[in-house]
């Protein structure tokens, strides 16, 4: 039986050994996601992201066990933490927050590094997400890293994003910047039991009040995406972000979260919202795509010589970085 | 182009709450490279083979100060058996008395490790029990 058998077949081992193969950019990864790709965009991607320390994972913690109790809906669950600069070791350690769940054959937990990547996600993360979409698992959820205030990947990826503050993180200017919380599709305050925690819900409020609703057409690499984003309609009413308090160590305000969560997606699915979110997804990952694979074009083209040839003349600053690349190009199109 | 890394399991099965040695392991490892997952405290052995499938990791690390490693490692390893990962290195540091090392080693643990053990010695034999 092939790998992509085994996952639709729900053998928990071969997911396990098939992310690893993604997670590390195998060759049998990819072929299995060419394969899984047809059994894909079932599941709802809920993105979950925050400051270090917000209480994400215990959130999330709470969250899947609300879906598990109460709804009996299959869990996975992606867990980012960072690599290191240095070493690119890393210590994945969110599943001390999720040992609630551990015996569930209808959860699976995984852990992932960064590995380099900058945007809270790991450059795997998007695939990894297609893996359990196509096993079956209704609900998918996103944990960044601790994120500061740009690391917004996440809301590319996800078709709900929560957002998860803390009382006494900052104050009503941090809360107009742009950034992260313009990406949050529901404002968790979470440690809701906390001193400052209606200064910290105030400050949301009012950065909501302030704020015009737009809509939301991601901007990649500082440029508007190149994506044929279907226009509202002018009666479909935009969705402003709800802020809902939660102790996520007790489980105050999970059930009420988990109704946001499902109302937001009532309303992407009612208009456009659902159907562009995905539209930019599956663009961005093309996007990455070919970029991946015109670099690996270029570097069998380009021969390692004259690349380091070419770097030395930079180096020596006889000639700029651009007419470098430029050298270089026009070699690879003779 | 794959880009392995290795992951290890970090776990701390059974009742005794001293998870510093652990934390020393886990951080030891994470600067040599390796990509630890770390379960915490009070772990059964069935939430640590879970644990150690879901992550698909090259190698379990338990720590155990309470004096329950007979009991508790070769439960674990029959358990990593029976999930199809009988691949998996298992180590496992913490009081071992020598008699019960040379059981462990039998049972097939692959390395056991003492008060005093070298951070080093632990990370040069991960490296050689997976790659090498």
């Amino acid at each position: 039986m092939t790998t992509s058998q085994d996952i639709l077949n729900g053998n928990r081992l071969a997911l396990a050994r098939l992310l690893t193969k993604i997670e590390n950019n195998a060759p049998e990864g990819r072929d299995a996601l060419i394969e899984l790709f047809p059994h894909t965009g079932k599941a709802h991607l809920i993105g979950v992201t925050g400051a270090p320390g917000t209480g994400k994972s215990s959130l999330v913690n709470q969250l899947a066990l609300h879906y598990r109790k109460v709804e009996d809906k299959k869990i996975a669950i992606l867990a980012v933490d960072p690599s290191s600069p240095f070493t690119g070791g890393a210590v994945l350690g969110d599943r001390v927050r999720m040992r609630d769940l551990s015996g569930d054959e209808k959860v699976f937990i995984r852990s992932m590094a960064t590995r380099g990547s900058l945007g809270g996600l790991a450059q795997s993360t998007a695939n990894m997400t297609q893996v359990f979409d196509a096993a079956g698992f209704d609900i998918v959820i996103i944990e960044t890293v601790g994120a500061g205030q740009s690391e917004v990947d996440v809301a590319r990826l996800a078709h709900t994003t929560l957002v998860v503050e803390a009382p006494g993180l900052g104050d009503d200017i941090q809360a107009i910047k742009a950034g992260i919380l313009e990406i949050a599709d529901i404002l968790v305050v979470n440690k809701g039991d906390r001193p400052g925690v209606e200064n910290t819900e105030k400050a949301l409020k009012s950065m909501l009040d302030l704020a015009h609703p737009t809509e939301k057409i991601f901007r990649h690499h500082g440029k508007s995406m190149n994506v044929d984003v279907p226009k509202q309609n002018t009666n479909t009413k935009l969705w402003i972000p709800p802020i809902q308090r939660t102790i996520s160590t007790e489980g105050v305000g999970i059930a009420e979260l988990a109704e946001l969560i499902s109302k937001h997606a009532t309303h992407l699915l009612s208009g456009e919202g659902w159907s562009s979110r995905v539209r930019i997804r599956l663009q961005v990952e093309m996007e990455a795509l070919i970029q991946e694979s015109l670099m690996n074009r270029f570097r069998q083209d380009i021969s390692k010589e004259k690349y380091d040839e070419v770097f030395e003349k930079v180096f020596q600053r006889n000639i700029s970085p651009w007419e470098a690349v430029k050298m270089l190009m026009n070699g690879r199109l003779k | 182009m794959t880009d392995k890394k290795i992951r290890v399991l970090v776990a701390k099965p059974g009742l005794d709450g001293h998870d510093r040695g652990a934390k020393v392991v886990a951080r030891a490892l994470r600067d040599a490279g390796m990509e630890v997952i770390y379960t915490g405290l009070r772990q059964t052995p069935e939430m640590i083979a879970e644990a150690a499938l879901q992550e698909d990791v090259d190698v379990v690390g338990l720590s155990v100060l309470s004096g329950a490693h007979m009991a508790l490692a070769p439960r674990i390893m029959e358990l990593l058996r029976s999930n199809g990962q009988s691949h998996v290195k298992v180590f496992i540091g913490g009081i071992i008395p020598d008699e019960d090392l040379v059981r462990l080693k039998e049972m097939g643990v692959t390395g056991v490790y003492g008060p005093g053990a070298s951070t080093d010695d632990i990370i040069r034999d991960i490296k050689e029990t997976v790659t090498g």
